[in-house]
C-alpha cells in the first residue's frame, strides 16, 4: 500500500502528462501483480466497489476524536479523507499490506462489517496509506490521471502501440495480470468479450499547398461534423457505443442503442439530432457523462448516429479492403436503418481542389467544422498514419482581446508566466472571455512574460492581474453557451494567434461580436 | 498581582510592566527581547535588545549593524528593573532563545518558536519549570504530526534520481529551514555541491562561522554556467524566488518547497508545489501537548497560531488556558 500511496501522491502533485506517465511506468514495472493490476484498476475506474459514504467515515472518526477537534480539523484541511489519515491516532506497528489484499477485502466485506474493517484497517496503516485508502474507498481518486493516460502510460511500458491496448481493454478486467504478461514480452491476450472496441482511424490536418500535387480523383470528401467521434458495435445481438478512445459510453445514450439494428462495426459521429436539422456541439454536451438519462432529455435531446465507414460487416473484418469498397457496403447497411436515428455522411462531388476549397468557404450547416478528405484505396488502419485521412479544418474564428491576468506557468515554463487570461469590451467594461495558454512561439512567451512583470497591478497568488493595454489576437475553434463563465460563452480550444501590440485597446473587439457567433439556443433539457 | 497584571498583550507587543520592557515587539519600542531572529519576531528599530549572540548577530547581518541603539548579550540572569530574566534554548533556528522572567515571586517562560526534534543547527529545547508556559500554536491542530525528516529529505533524494535532467528547486525559508535542508542532505550522504541564491549566501555563511558544517555551498548563478549545467543538481531558494525570472535559468525545474504546512495537500497546490517536503522547525501537536506536560504550569498562555485547538485540548485534560491572540507573527514561509 506505502507503494500506491506514494504513486497517487506523485500523480497529484505532477502537473506535467509525461511525468505523470514516467510515474505510471516506474509503478507498473517495479510492483508485483497482482497490486499493479489494482492499483491500474483504480486508476481507471474499473474497480467494482461498494461506495463508502462520508457519513460512515464521519462516524468512524467521531469513536476516536473529540467532535470539536475533529471539526476545526476539516475546516482546516478541507478534505475528509485527508483529515480522517492525519488525525487518526497513530498505529503503534504500522503494517504495510498489498493493495490487492485491501481491495479484495473491501470487496467481499458486507454493508454491516464495512465500518469495523475500516477501522480496523485504519488503526494500523500510516498515513499517507490511510489517505491512499481512503480515496480507493470513496471511488474518488482525483489525481488527475484519465483512462485514457493509464493506457498510454501501459503502451510506454510495454513499448506497443496505445491502439492495441484500447482494443483489448473491454475484455480485460483487474488485476490485468495477462495484459502485464503481454507487456513484458508474453503472449498477446486475446479479448473474449463480444462487441469490442477497435482503434480508430485518424486524419492529419491540410491545406490547399499539401493537396495541390495530389490527384482529386484518387480521393473522396464528406463533411466534418462537430459531434463526437464514436463507434457502434454490435456482435451476437450485444450492442456498444464508443468513444473515440474506446470509453464505454453505451450508458449514455440508450436511444440510440436501441437503433443499433445491424451486426458489424460502424465508425460515424455522435450528433443531437431532430428530423434534418443538427444541433449544436453545445446541446450535445448535455448527453455526455450521465448515469441515467431521463425521459424529457432523450426527447428533447434525440441522440443520433452519421455514419462515417463500416469495420466489421456480420463477421466478416472489412478493414483491409480499400475505403471505396467499404463505402459500398456501408451504404447498404445504413439503408436498412432507422433514419430518424442513423443516417449517411453524404460524399460532396468535386473535381478540382479549388471546387473543394469553395464548398469548404460555405458550408451548408452551422454544424459542420471542415472537410475529411480520404484516399479512395486507403485500408482502415489503427491510429494517425500520414497519407491516408486529412482533415481540412475551417478557418478557425478570431477575435482582438485585451490582455487581463497572467498565471505562471510550470516544469519548463518555471518563472515564466504563461496562461494567459484575456476579456472583451462590454460598455466600458472588460469582461473575461477566456484563458490560452498556447499559440505562442518562445520568443513571444519571453516578451509577453515581459509586459506581464512590468505592468502588473495587482497580485493574487500565482496570478497577476496588468494594465488593460495589450492586444492579443484569439484564434479558436467553436463557441459554445456557458453558465459558468461571467461572459456567458466559453470558447473551444483557445490560443494567441497573434500579439497585437499595434493596436490600442480601445479598438479590441466588443463582448457582442463574441455572441453574435453563438449557435442557436437549443430546447431546455 | 494577578499573572495578567505582570506580563500582557499591547498593540507593541507582549509587555512586562516590571522590568519595562516587550518580548518580540512589532514595532518599535524602547527596551526589546528578543527569542530569535526570524523577521516576525526580530524587527529594526528599537532602543535596546537583550538576546543571544546569535540572535543579535543575525538581526545585524539582516538590518545592519545599527538595528538598534544599543544591544546586550543574554548570559546568565539579567536583571531589569523589577524583573530577573534568562535565555533558554528553544531548537528552532540558530540562537532561539526561550525567555524566562522572573517577577514578583512568580516565572514565566516565553518560548518563541520552539521545535523538540533534534536539530542539527539549534541547541535542543530545554523544558524549563514555570507557573505560566507562554507557547506558541502554530501548529496545533491534531492533524500536525511531522513525519521524520530523514524521510522527507530521501524522497527529495529520490526524486532527483529519477528526474537527472531536471533541477531541484527547493524553496526554504533563509534561516534555519535553508540550512537544516542542507545538513539533512549532508547527512543523507548528498556531498555535490549545493547551490543557493543570492538571498540565502550570508545567512548559510554565518552558520558555518559558528561552527555548522554545511559542505560545499555554491551561488547559482548563469556566469561560466548554462542551464544544463543545473541538471541533476539541488538549488536552495526563497520561495517567492519561484515567481522571478530567476527561475527562469533553470532546466524543467521540479519545484519543491520544505515546509511544516506542506503537510496539507491544498496549500502544496496552492503554491504549485511539485514536490512537497514536509519539514518544520516548529513544535507539532504531539510535541506541543508533551512540552506542557513536562513543564507542567499552573496556566498555559498562547501567543499565536491555532489556539482554538490547543484551547479545547488544554479545557479536555483540565489545564487552564488563555489565547493571547497576539497578531502579527507567524510569516508562512518560515514555519
Amino acid at each position: 500500500m506505502r507503494h500506491f500511496a506514494r504513486l497517487i501522491e506523485a500523480l497529484a502533485f505532477t502537473p506535467q502528462r509525461n511525468g505523470k506517465i514516467r510515474h505510471l511506468v516506474e509503478h507498473f514495472r517495479t510492483r508485483p501483480d497482482p497490486d499493479r493490476g489494482i492499483a491500474l484498476g483504480a486508476l481507471t475506474g474499473d474497480l467494482d466497489l461498494r461506495q463508502v459514504t462520508p457519513s460512515l467515515l464521519r462516524g468512524l472518526v467521531a469513536e476516536k476524536v473529540d467532535e470539536e477537534l475533529f471539526r476545526l480539523s476539516y475546516d482546516f484541511v478541507g478534505d475528509l479523507a485527508e483529515t480522517i489519515a492525519l488525525i487518526w491516532p497513530v498505529a503503534e506497528a504500522p503494517e504495510d499490506p498489498p493493495l490487492a489484499e485491501l481491495v479484495a477485502e473491501l470487496e467481499a466485506t458486507g454493508k454491516a462489517a464495512l465500518p469495523g474493517v475500516i477501522a480496523a484497517r485504519l488503526d494500523r496503516l500510516e498515513p499517507s496509506a490511510r489517505y491512499a485508502y481512503l480515496k480507493i474507498a470513496t471511488g474518488a481518486l482525483r489525481v488527475g490521471v484519465s483512462a485514457r493516460l493509464a493506457r498510454t502510460a501501459l503502451a510506454e511500458f510495454g513499448s506497443v502501440p496505445v491502439e492495441e491496448i484500447e482494443e483489448l481493454w473491454h475484455g480485460l478486467e483487474p488485476p490485468f495480470e495477462s495484459l502485464f504478461a503481454w507487456l513484458e514480452g508474453g503472449e498477446k491476450p486475446v479479448s473474449a468479450a463480444r462487441s469490442p472496441f477497435r482503434p480508430v482511424m485518424l486524419s492529419t490536418a491540410t491545406d490547399l499547398d499539401q493537396l495541390g500535387p495530389l490527384a482529386p480523383e484518387d480521393f473522396a470528401a464528406e463533411w466534418k461534423w462537430d459531434g463526437i467521434r464514436v463507434q457502434a458495435a454490435v456482435e451476437d445481438g450485444e450492442r456498444r457505443l464508443y468513444s473515440r478512445t474506446g470509453e464505454d459510453i453505451s450508458g449514455s445514450f440508450p436511444d440510440l442503442l436501441d437503433a443499433l439494428d445491424f451486426e458489424g462495426t460502424i465508425d460515424g459521429e455522435l450528433l443531437v439530432r431532430r428530423g434534418e436539422s443538427v444541433a449544436a456541439f453545445g446541446e450535445l454536451q448535455k448527453r455526455l457523462n450521465r448515469k441515467t438519462v431521463g425521459k424529457g432529455l432523450l426527447k428533447s435531446h434525440p441522440a443520433a448516429l452519421r455514419a462515417y465507414d463500416i469495420l466489421i460487416h456480420g463477421h466478416e473484418d472489412m478493414r483491409a479492403q480499400p475505403f471505396d469498397r467499404r463505402r459500398a457496403r456501408l451504404e447498404q447497411v445504413i439503408a436498412k436503418a432507422d433514419p430518424e436515428r442513423i443516417d449517411l455522411s453524404p460524399l460532396l462531388s468535386f473535381d478540382t481542389w479549388d471546387a473543394l476549397a469553395a464548398l469548404r468557404a460555405d458550408p451548408p450547416d452551422p454544424v459542420i467544422e471542415g472537410l475529411m478528405i480520404k484516399r479512395r484505396d486507403s485500408p482502415y488502419l489503427a491510429g494517425r498514419i500520414r497519407g491516408h485521412w486529412f482533415k481540412w479544418k475551417r478557418d478557425p474564428m478570431t477575435v482582438d482581446a485585451v490582455l487581463l491576468y497572467a498565471q505562471r506557468g510550470h516544469g519548463k515554463r518555471s518563472g515564466y508566466y504563461s496562461d494567459f487570461t484575456f476579456g472583451l469590451w462590454d460598455g466600458n467594461m472588460l469582461v473575461p472571455v477566456g484563458k490560452a495558454y498556447f499559440g505562442f512561439t518562445d520568443a513571444e512567451l519571453k516578451s509577453l512574460d515581459r509586459f506581464v512583470r512590468s505592468n502588473t497591478t495587482e497580485r493574487f497568488g500565482p496570478v497577476r492581474a496588468v494594465k488593460p493595454e495589450l492586444v492579443l489576437e484569439i484564434a479558436f475553434e467553436g463557441l459554445n453557451r456557458s453558465t459558468r463563465h461571467k461572459s456567458g460563452v466559453a470558447m473551444r480550444f483557445p490560443r494567441i494567434a497573434r500579439i497585437r501590440t499595434d493596436k490600442p485597446a480601445q479598438e479590441a473587439d466588443r463582448l457582442e461580436a463574441l455572441t453574435a457567433l453563438l449557435p442557436p439556443e437549443g430546447p431546455p433539457a | 498581582m494577578t499573572a495578567d497584571a505582570q506580563l500582557y498583550p499591547t498593540p507593541e507587543g507582549l509587555y512586562c510592566p516590571a522590568g519595562d520592557f516587550h518580548v518580540d515587539p512589532l514595532r518599535p519600542v524602547r527596551r526589546a527581547l528578543i527569542t530569535h531572529g526570524h523577521a516576525d519576531h526580530a524587527r529594526p528599530g528599537h532602543g535596546a535588545v537583550l538576546a543571544t549572540r546569535q540572535t543579535l548577530d543575525i538581526m545585524a547581518i539582516r538590518y545592519g549593524e545599527d538595528f538598534t541603539q544599543s544591544r546586550q548579550e543574554a548570559v546568565g540572569r539579567v536583571r531589569i528593573g523589577d524583573a530577573e530574566v534568562s535565555f533558554h534554548p528553544a531548537g528552532h533556528v540558530l540562537g532561539s532563545a526561550q525567555i524566562e522572567i522572573a517577577t514578583g515571586g512568580r516565572r514565566f517562560v516565553v518560548t518563541g518558536d520552539y521545535c523538540r526534534h533534534p536539530n542539527p543547527v539549534a541547541a535542543p529545547f530545554e523544558p524549563v519549570p514555570c507557573d505560566v508556559f507562554v507557547t506558541e500554536a502554530t501548529f496545533a491542530l491534531p492533524v500536525f504530526r511531522h513525519p521524520d525528516p530523514a524521510a522527507e529529505i530521501g524522497k527529495l533524494l529520490a526524486s532527483v534520481r529519477a528526474f537527472p535532467d531536471r533541477a531541484h528547486l527547493v524553496g526554504a525559508y533563509a534561516l534555519g529551514k535553508a540550512q537544516r535542508v542542507i545538513m539533512l542532505l549532508r547527512e543523507a550522504g548528498w556531498d555535490a555541491p549545493i547551490y543557493l541564491h543570492g538571498a540565502l549566501e550570508r545567512l548559510c555563511w554565518y552558520h558555518v562561522e559558528q561552527g555548522v558544517p554545511l559542505g560545499d555551498l555554491r551561488p547559482a548563478t548563469t556566469d561560466r554556467k548554462t542551464k544544463a549545467d543545473f541538471a541533476g543538481q539541488i538549488v536552495l531558494a526563497p520561495p517567492s524566488a519561484f515567481a522571478a525570472t530567476w527561475a527562469q535559468r533553470f532546466p524543467d525545474p521540479v519545484i519543491c518547497f520544505a515546509s511544516g504546512w506542506m503537510q496539507i495537500r491544498a496549500r502544496a497546490r496552492q503554491r504549485g508545489v511539485e514536490l512537497p517536503l514536509i519539514l518544520s522547525d516548529h513544535a507539532d501537536w504531539p510535541d506541543l501537548l508533551r512540552t506542557i506536560d513536562e513543564v507542567d504550569p499552573q496556566e498555559t498562555w498562547i501567543t499565536h497560531g491555532r489556539e482554538d485547538a490547543l484551547m479545547r485540548e488544554l479545557d479536555l485534560r483540565g489545564r487552564v488556558g488563555r489565547p493571547l491572540r497576539l497578531v502579527g507573527y507567524e510569516d508562512e514561509a518560515e514555519a
